[in-house]
């Protein structure tokens, strides 16, 4: 292992390098990152031996890593904000077709007005794609998913494309010490990909077909299904790479003092640290809060999630996502959850950071205050009431 | 937690400074943890821009906007304003590459001069050299690890000359 100073980019990329994709199609045109600038060099360096294939859209680089997967290759792109949503026809065709696919998404606002600052709502709006969704914290995080990724998509049992969302800015440009493994840990951890789900001229099947109404729904349930299987797969994805490269993390969500914590504040991202920091200091003047952080979105950490704050009195959820005349898509699914498991506690829905605003530390504090002390369901933090 | 903000314009190796500033920082040893970010959203070149460093004896988890800082420094003089001093911290301090003295509150350093002499096109490793004499956040030979690991390398030399430069300019 060597530690490098590496922005989030960088150290995503280290980590494709690492899980030595065949295939990598991109759009290198804002708003994508610098991480598919990283690949390329690596590509032309000779230090990652895999086809760098330039094309002339999102939409395409999508495409163009479903055709890669449909023949059997490990394949990898990399989006941003109205990339993604320009990709989203590719998205289900990906998903439909089993191919696991590992793409980056850095975490950009959508327009309009435009603005290439960080926000959530580009890969939420996308939840119901059929892509498994993980979210990262920190930049290690990063480049331990693009090795964890393709181990959860490729298993047998998924066979799913999965999505790591880093922020943007926030993770995808600044730059903090990240130890890189080495190429024999990554090989001892991800196995080559071996699939039947490829067009294989000495065993001719069709692949991407057509199915009509009585087959359809079987293949939805199915799809369905293995992103249920996948909540397993991670559990042994991460006891396997804990057990090479001495990182542990927490599955589908990570908790911070929640076992006797009567106020919960429920996040997901690069926010979570600041919300443990303040948490630390409120537990300090004797208040019981406590945090969680989601890290998969899909599948949806339900049992888990219930489990963490069966004790708790009310919940908050801080995110940067709203879905217009409604709420904030993970208040919904945080509340669905809660119901479904016999849960019934207060819950109130924190909006913050939408188009790259900073989320500071008085609105976490204030955050925590107005979980104790109640406030409407639905708030928007940061927003003055003459700016209303 | 000790914070530095580096205001330059585009093109002035702002942000190469911040990012120098926290590797350095993290080559110290096992409880020495950094980040290093520049203003968020598009740049161009020749527009004001914000760097930023953050310091700490253990991991940062608080990413947001750097709002009290310990160092501001600033690379083209043009960029100073009375008014920034709001943003120091109690202790804090300003430095500013200029030729002129500004006031009793700023520490005023003539980077350029050093910079020219190399036929350096950028000030930035010489302002870096300047905080590390003038803070004490990093040695010299912390900077000239950090140039060595994260600069190309036909710009090592040139650039570690400039700390060099700086280091007699303080003696």
């Amino acid at each position: 292992m060597a530690k490098k100073f590496l922005s989030g980019d960088e150290a995503f990329a280290e980590g494709v390098r690492l899980a030595k994709p065949q295939v990598i199609s991109a759009y290198p045109i804002t708003p994508q990152t610098i991480v598919v600038e990283r690949l390329s060099e690596m590509v032309e360096d000779g230090s990652l031996k895999s086809e760098f294939i330039h094309v002339e859209s999102e939409h395409s680089a999508l495409s163009c890593a479903i055709g890669a997967s449909a023949v059997g290759a490990r394949a990898f792109t990399a989006t941003s904000s109205q990339g993604l949503l320009y990709m989203a026809e590719c998205l289900t065709y990906a998903a439909g077709g089993r191919f696991p696919i590992v793409m980056m998404n850095a975490n950009r606002s959508t327009a309009l007005p435009w603005n290439i600052y960080g926000d959530q709502r580009d890969s939420v709006s996308q939840l119901d794609s059929g892509w498994i969704q993980v979210y990262a914290e920190n930049a290690q995080e990063g480049l331990d998913l693009a090795l964890m990724s393709y181990y959860i998509a490729e298993h047998k049992d998924v066979s799913t494309p999965l999505m790591v969302n880093l922020d943007g800015f926030i993770l995808t440009h600044t730059y903090e010490t990240v130890d890189v493994p080495t190429q024999e840990q990554a090989d001892a951890f991800l196995p080559a990909y071996e699939t039947e789900n490829k067009l294989d001229i000495d065993v001719p099947k069709n692949l991407a077909f057509s199915a009509g109404p009585e087959h359809n729904y079987i293949f939805k349930y199915k799809e369905h299904q293995a992103l249920l299987r996948a909540k397993s797969i991670i559990a042994e994805a991460e006891k396997k790479f804990a057990e090479i490269f001495g990182r542990q993390y927490g599955g589908l969500l990570e908790t911070y003092l929640t076992d006797d914590a009567d106020y919960i504040l429920i996040t997901l991202g690069s926010i979570a640290g600041l919300c443990r920091e303040i948490a630390d200091y409120l537990r300090s003047e004797g208040k019981k809060v406590g945090v969680v952080r989601l890290r998969y979105i899909r599948p949806f950490p339900t049992e888990e999630l219930a489990a963490a704050v069966k004790n708790a009195k009310v919940v908050g959820i801080l995110e940067k996502d709203i879905s217009f005349g409604n709420e904030g898509t993970i208040f919904t699914n945080v509340n669905s959850s809660l119901f479904r498991s016999g849960i019934n506690i207060p819950a109130y829905n924190f909006i913050g950071g939408l188009g790259g605003k900073n989320i500071s530390h008085e609105d976490i504090s204030e955050i925590f205050d107005r979980i104790e002390n109640g406030t409407e369901p639905v708030n928007f933090i940061g927003i003055e009431a003459s700016e209303k | 937690m000790t914070e530095i903000i580096w205001y330059g314009r585009g093109g002035q190796g702002a942000f190469t400074a911040a990012k120098l500033l926290g590797a350095a920082y993290a080559l110290k040893g096992d409880s020495c943890y950094s980040i290093a970010f520049p203003s968020f959203g598009p740049e161009r070149r020749g527009a004001p821009v914000r760097a930023f460093t953050k310091l700490d004896s253990k991991p940062i988890l608080d990413r947001s906007e750097t709002e009290k800082v310990d160092y501001i420094v600033i690379l083209d003089e043009t960029l100073y304003s009375d008014s920034l001093k709001n943003l120091l911290k109690p202790d804090g301090r300003i430095i500013v590459n200029t030729k002129h003295e500004i006031n009793d509150e700023v520490y005023s350093f003539d980077g350029s001069s050093i910079s020219n002499s190399l036929h350096l096109p950028t000030v930035n490793t010489v302002m870096l050299g300047a905080v590390s004499e003038i803070s004490g956040i990093v040695t010299i030979e912390n900077l000239n690890h950090a140039i060595e690991s994260y600069m190309p390398e036909r710009i090592q030399d040139k650039n570690k000359k400039a700390i060099d430069a700086v280091k007699e300019e303080f003696r």
